[in-house]
Parts: C-alpha cells; sequence; structure tokens
C-alpha cells in the first residue's frame, strides 16, 4: 500500500494536541471562520459534493440528511451529536474526543452554522471520562476565545454547545433513543416517521450526527470537497443503492492481532490490509478464523473474506449487514465460535430496552439458546430454532421499532451460515466451554 | 431541609439554562446526586422530581431505565471499577480478569468490598478495546490489564 498521509489523525500524538493554542497553530478554526464566510446552503451543498456519508454506522449521505430541515423554520434546529459510542469493539470516536476536541468542536460549529442551528448537544457515553474532560476543556476555551457564544466573528451567528453525559446504555447510541434520553426520559427508541430532521429534539427538527462524521467536515470545508472524493470507492454499478464511499476512514482493529489500534486509510481497504500491514499480523504467530467487519451487529467475514473491501458497499458482499462502524475484530482460529456468538446473544439481551416483543423476547431467547449449547446440553435443531428466531426479528416486517433488533439478529443467521459445521461438531462432542466468570456474571 | 444538600440543589439548577425544559435535566441531575450520595434514594428522587417540576414516578421511570443509578439497596462503594466483557476483552481475558477481581474482593459482580471500597461490575464494552482486556475505575479507562495490574490497582484505591 502506498504510504497514506493521515488528515483526521494528523494532530494524535504531537504534543498539548487538546488544547486551542496548538490547535490554532496549526490552522485551527479557519474552516469555521471559512463556513461563516458561506451561505449555510453553501456548505451544505459543498458536503453533499464531498460524497460523505455518516461513520455513526448507518452510512447516510451526511449533506442529503441536512436538506431534510423544514424550510425557513423559525428554530430553535437542533444539532445532536453521537457520543455514545457503545457498539462493541468501536473506539474511533473516543479517540478523537480525547486527542484532537477542538477538531471535533470546529465539525460541529461548521455544520450548526450550515443547517441553521444555534445549539448542539453533545452525547457523550459516561464512561468516556478522558473525552468528558477534554471537551469540556476544549467548549470552555472556544467561549474565552469568543468562538463559541454570540455574535461570533461579528458575524451575527450565535452558537451554545452543551455536553451531555450518558448513563452506560447501548441504546442511547440509536439516534432516537438519544434523543428520549437527553430529553430525561428512558432511552425508548421513537417510531418513525416522523424523522428527527422534522420533529427530534424537544419536537424540534433535529440533526443527528456522528463524532467522525463531524472531523471529517472540518476536514472538508479545510481542503474541499475534491479533496476528499478523490480518496476511496465509487459506487458499484451492481448495486443501485451504493452512493459510494469517500474520504478517509478510521479503522479500529482489536481481538487477536499484534498492534490492536485505530487507523486512519482511505475508505475501501481490504481486512488483509488492515490485518497484516497495520495490525503486524495475528497474535501468537496464529491464523485468521473470522472478522466482524464494523461492531458485532454486522456478522461476521471468514478467512476467505479478507480481501474484499472495507467500504460501505463491501462487506455486504459477504453476507455481512454492512460496513458498520469500520471496526475490525480478528478473531484466531483457536477460538471458538459458538463462544464468540454467545458473547454477541448475550450483549443484545442485555442492551435490548425491552419496548418491542420480537426483540425483547428474541434476544432472551438466542441467549437462552447458545447458554443451553454451551452447556453442553445443545442439539442440533437448536441450530434452525436460532436461526428461525432471529429471522422472525427484524426491521424489514416492521415489527421492531429499531435497528437494534436487526443487529442482534444479524450475526446469529449469518454465523450458523458460515460456521454451521463447527457449531454442529460443538454440539456432537457435547464440549462444554462455559467460563466459571459467567456463573457469577450470571447474577445480573 | 431535605437530604439534598443546598449546594447539590444549586448544581442542578445552574443546568437549567442549558435546556428549554427542565425535565432534559433528569440524567445531570442524577449524575450529581449519585456522585455525592453514592446512591440515589426515593427521598433524593422526590427531591429531584420538586426541583425540575416534575412527578416523582416520571423521575424515578428513567433513573430505574439505566442500571447505572443505584437506589438505597445497592449503594455504590468509594469506587467503581467495572471490567469488559464485550468482545475484544473476551478475546484477550476479560472474563478471567473478571472472576479474578471478584475473587480477590470477595464479592459477586454488582455487590460491594467489605470495606466499601470497590463496588465490581461488568461493562458491555468500554470503547477501550485498543488496550483489551481493560477495566473503567470510575470513568478513568485503564488498558491492558494483567491479573498482577488490577492486584496493585486494587491495593492503590
Ligand atoms: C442500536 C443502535 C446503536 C447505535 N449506536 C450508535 C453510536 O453509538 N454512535 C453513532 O454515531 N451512531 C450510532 N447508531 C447510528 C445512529 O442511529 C445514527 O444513524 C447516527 O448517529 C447518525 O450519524 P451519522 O449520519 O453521522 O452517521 C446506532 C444505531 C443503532 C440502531
Ligand atoms: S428494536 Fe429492540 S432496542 Fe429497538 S426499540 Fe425495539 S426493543 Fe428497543
Amino acid at each position: 500500500m502506498a504510504t497514506f498521509e493521515p488528515t483526521l489523525l494528523a494532530r494524535i500524538g504531537k504534543p498539548d494536541s487538546q488544547s486551542l493554542e496548538t490547535y490554532r497553530k496549526d490552522g485551527g478554526y479557519e474552516g469555521f471562520k471559512k463556513a461563516l464566510g458561506m451561505a449555510p446552503v453553501d456548505v451544505i451543498n459543498l458536503v453533499k459534493d464531498s460524497g460523505l456519508r455518516g461513520r455513526g454506522g448507518a452510512g447516510f449521505p451526511t449533506g442529503l440528511k441536512w436538506t431534510f430541515l423544514p424550510k425557513d423554520h423559525q428554530g430553535p434546529i437542533y444539532l445532536a451529536i453521537n457520543g455514545d459510542e457503545s457498539e462493541p469493539a468501536t473506539f474511533n470516536n473516543r479517540i478523537l474526543m480525547e486527542m484532537d476536541p477542538h477538531q471535533v468542536l470546529e465539525g460541529i460549529a461548521i455544520s450548526c452554522h450550515a443547517i441553521r442551528s444555534n445549539k448542539a448537544y453533545i452525547y457523550l457515553r459516561y464512561e468516556y471520562g478522558r473525552s468528558y474532560r477534554a471537551l469540556k476543556k476544549a467548549i470552555e476555551e472556544c467561549y474565552a476565545a469568543g468562538l463559541f457564544g454570540k455574535n461570533i466573528h461579528g458575524t451575527g451567528f450565535d452558537l451554545d454547545v452543551v455536553l451531555h453525559r450518558g448513563a452506560a446504555a447501548y441504546i442511547c447510541g440509536e439516534e432516537t433513543g438519544l434523543i428520549e434520553s437527553l430529553e430525561g426520559k428512558r432511552a425508548w427508541p421513537r417510531i418513525k416517521p416522523p424523522f428527527p430532521a422534522i420533529e427530534g429534539l424537544f419536537r424540534k427538527p433535529t440533526i443527528v450526527n456522528n463524532i467522525e462524521t463531524m472531523a471529517c467536515v472540518k476536514q472538508i470545508l479545510d481542503r474541499g470537497a475534491e479533496w476528499f472524493k478523490s480518496m476511496g470507492v465509487p459506487p458499484d454499478p451492481n448495486n443501485p443503492r451504493d452512493a459510494g464511499s469517500y474520504g478517509p476512514k478510521l479503522y479500529c482493529i482489536s481481538g487477536h492481532i499484534n498492534k490492536p489500534g485505530c487507523y486512519e486509510l482511505p475508505m475501501g481497504v481490504t481486512s488483509r490490509q488492515l490485518i497484516e500491514e497495520q495490525g503486524g499480523g495475528v497474535w501468537k504467530g496464529r491464523k485468521v478464523k473470522a472478522v466482524v467487519p464494523g461492531g458485532i451487529s454486522m456478522g461476521f467475514m471468514t478467512a476467505d473474506e479478507l480481501d474484499l473491501p472495507l467500504d460501505f458497499n463491501g462487506p455486504g458482499k459477504a453476507g455481512c449487514l454492512g460496513l458498520g462502524t469500520a471496526a475490525v475484530t480478528v478473531i484466531d482460529d483457536q477460538t471458538s465460535m459458538v463462544d464468540v456468538l454467545f458473547n454477541c446473544a448475550r450483549f443484545f439481551a442485555h442492551e435490548s430496552c425491552g419496548q418491542c416483543t420480537p426483540c425483547r423476547e428474541g434476544t432472551a431467547w438466542m441467549h437462552k439458546i447458545l447458554t443451553r449449547i454451551r452447556m453442553g446440553e445443545g442439539q442440533i435443531r437448536d441450530l434452525d430454532l436460532l436461526t428461525e428466531v432471529a429471522s422472525s426479528m427484524g426491521i424489514i416486517p416492521g415489527t421492531t421499532i429499531c435497528g437494534l433488533s436487526d443487529g442482534a439478529a444479524w450475526p446469529i443467521k449469518n454465523a450458523i451460515k458460515k460456521f454451521r459445521g463447527e457449531f454442529e461438531d460443538y454440539i456432537n462432542s457435547g464440549l462444554k466451554t462455559v467460563k466459571s466468570a459467567e456463573a457469577l456474571m450470571a447474577v445480573h | 431541609m431535605g437530604v439534598l444538600s443546598e449546594e447539590l440543589r444549586n448544581q442542578i439548577r445552574a443546568l437549567f439554562p442549558n435546556y428549554p425544559n427542565k425535565r432534559a435535566v433528569v440524567l445531570p441531575a442524577l449524575h450529581l446526586v449519585q456522585d455525592a450520595e453514592r446512591h440515589v434514594s426515593i427521598e433524593a428522587v422526590r427531591e429531584i422530581a420538586e426541583l425540575l417540576e416534575l412527578r416523582p414516578a416520571e423521575v424515578h421511570d428513567t433513573m430505574t431505565f439505566y442500571q447505572f443509578f443505584k437506589d438505597e439497596k445497592h449503594k455504590l462503594g468509594k469506587h467503581r471499577v467495572w471490567v469488559c466483557r464485550s468482545i475484544s476483552c473476551m478475546l484477550r481475558g476479560g472474563e478471567e480478569l473478571l472472576q479474578h477481581m471478584c475473587e480477590k474482593l470477595h464479592v459477586h459482580p454488582g455487590e460491594t468490598s467489605a470495606d466499601g471500597k470497590v463496588t465490581m461490575e461488568f461493562a458491555e464494552c468500554l470503547g477501550a478495546c485498543d488496550g483489551a482486556p481493560c477495566i473503567l475505575v470510575d470513568d478513568e479507562a485503564h488498558m491492558n490489564i494483567t491479573p498482577e495490574k488490577a492486584d496493585e490497582l486494587l491495593k492503590s484505591l
């Protein structure tokens, strides 16, 4: 791979990378100034032209989402920034917030101007204490420097940014769950439509965007739409729904890898490149059994599928739900897929908000069946039962409110299809891999 | 004078201007109370509700949705230690680490050590997978934790 100069991560690792002073020395807030000199609609068009798609998991085109706001709305319009980042194996937002909070804040300021919002809320998961302190300090610096507040740079533009902490629940990352939680209620996702752009936070038009998306917006203002679009992968002609995957992307690699970490590369690198060139290979000299392309909701890619590009379109070709958060988890050949799948099922059973019956019952049921299998009491027909339960809980038939249910079902369907032999062997051998730690955790 | 100190009340009131209504202050208020008292009692729920002009049931409903907030029966110790059990940590020994730490403190997850110092919990992904297995002490992540490092950490609390 040709050497690639990081932009989103360019300042990570520099001394004092969190401070406004060093950020400004690196050209910080010039993009915001530039945006303020532009009409909001021109900023939206610039982001549209760049081809930027949201980095929070769904990959919706950012500029297009912004245009869904009602025209000539009297306000307020809100920007809600999704810093909940609770999809297992995902930590790219954390790196940005902890190490370069001003890059994120500048993206937020630019986006607020573009969507004519004077108030942004950053919904930050509670566990990210370091991010909290870095962002809090950076926000204070911005107010003191007149970058936030009233009549910024004499342009008449006002902006308030509020940092709001969550309380350790995955469902707060779902955009309408986030809105409910921010409003002081249980994080129960709302039925859509109405979409947040029409009726969101405090029943006002709201845009929900991810942290990395904000960093991309900042870079697009600095470097232009062409620069962003020069990287990545154009739309797949065989997939009419693919809008292309442009720009740099933060890939998180974790699991059985020698050098876990967050790496910035153009959209469209392959798992093999990530594992071999960035991650230093599989640990203990072992081989890859499976790779999760982007958070456990997405399902698994096998060792034979490592050369598929990790763009928005790629993992789908391997029967995955999508790219998700591009958090690549490497699973070595000595690991039982039964154990891995159990771990995924347990997560979703714990995190379902309980509002929809197929999700609440389905996640609990799949967790129970996988527990049974791992106790050495599984039967072959349990595999079909798992697939059947998983198939009945999607958002496609419209029986559930949000995407968690789909995300819980997908890895089950996908793993049993791809690794059925291994599941059968496990059941037939009467193997039992339950760890004693799990008995402890069963009290919850 | 109720269970919430005047100082806590003022801290909660200071958040009002951040939001168009007081209900949005429920989570920040619960955080402030739990940080100070190590739990949120029913009396505190009533007083938060009064401050925010809500029904106690509305505050209680929100609070109980988030297992993060603890009632009188589950008062937190001085520190809260979370061990991540999610996929990346699990692949690198997170569950064994949880077992080790629970044994060390003679507790089950969710319980507090006899000296009241540490409440042991498991976490779904902590978002520190680059340092798996990782643990969170209050809200500070500690990465690449071995049983030995865990023992040292516990001792330092
Ligand atoms: C169960 C669930 C959890 C989610 N968690 C997150 C999250 O932690 N962070 C995030 O940015 N998006 C998350 N999303 C996606 C958001 O709903 C939303 O699409 C995203 O924040 C929009 O931002 P973007 O357009 O900039 O990607 C989640 C979605 C679902 C269904
Ligand atoms: S699909 Fe699951 S998580 Fe989403 S709203 Fe329904 S019950 Fe809650």
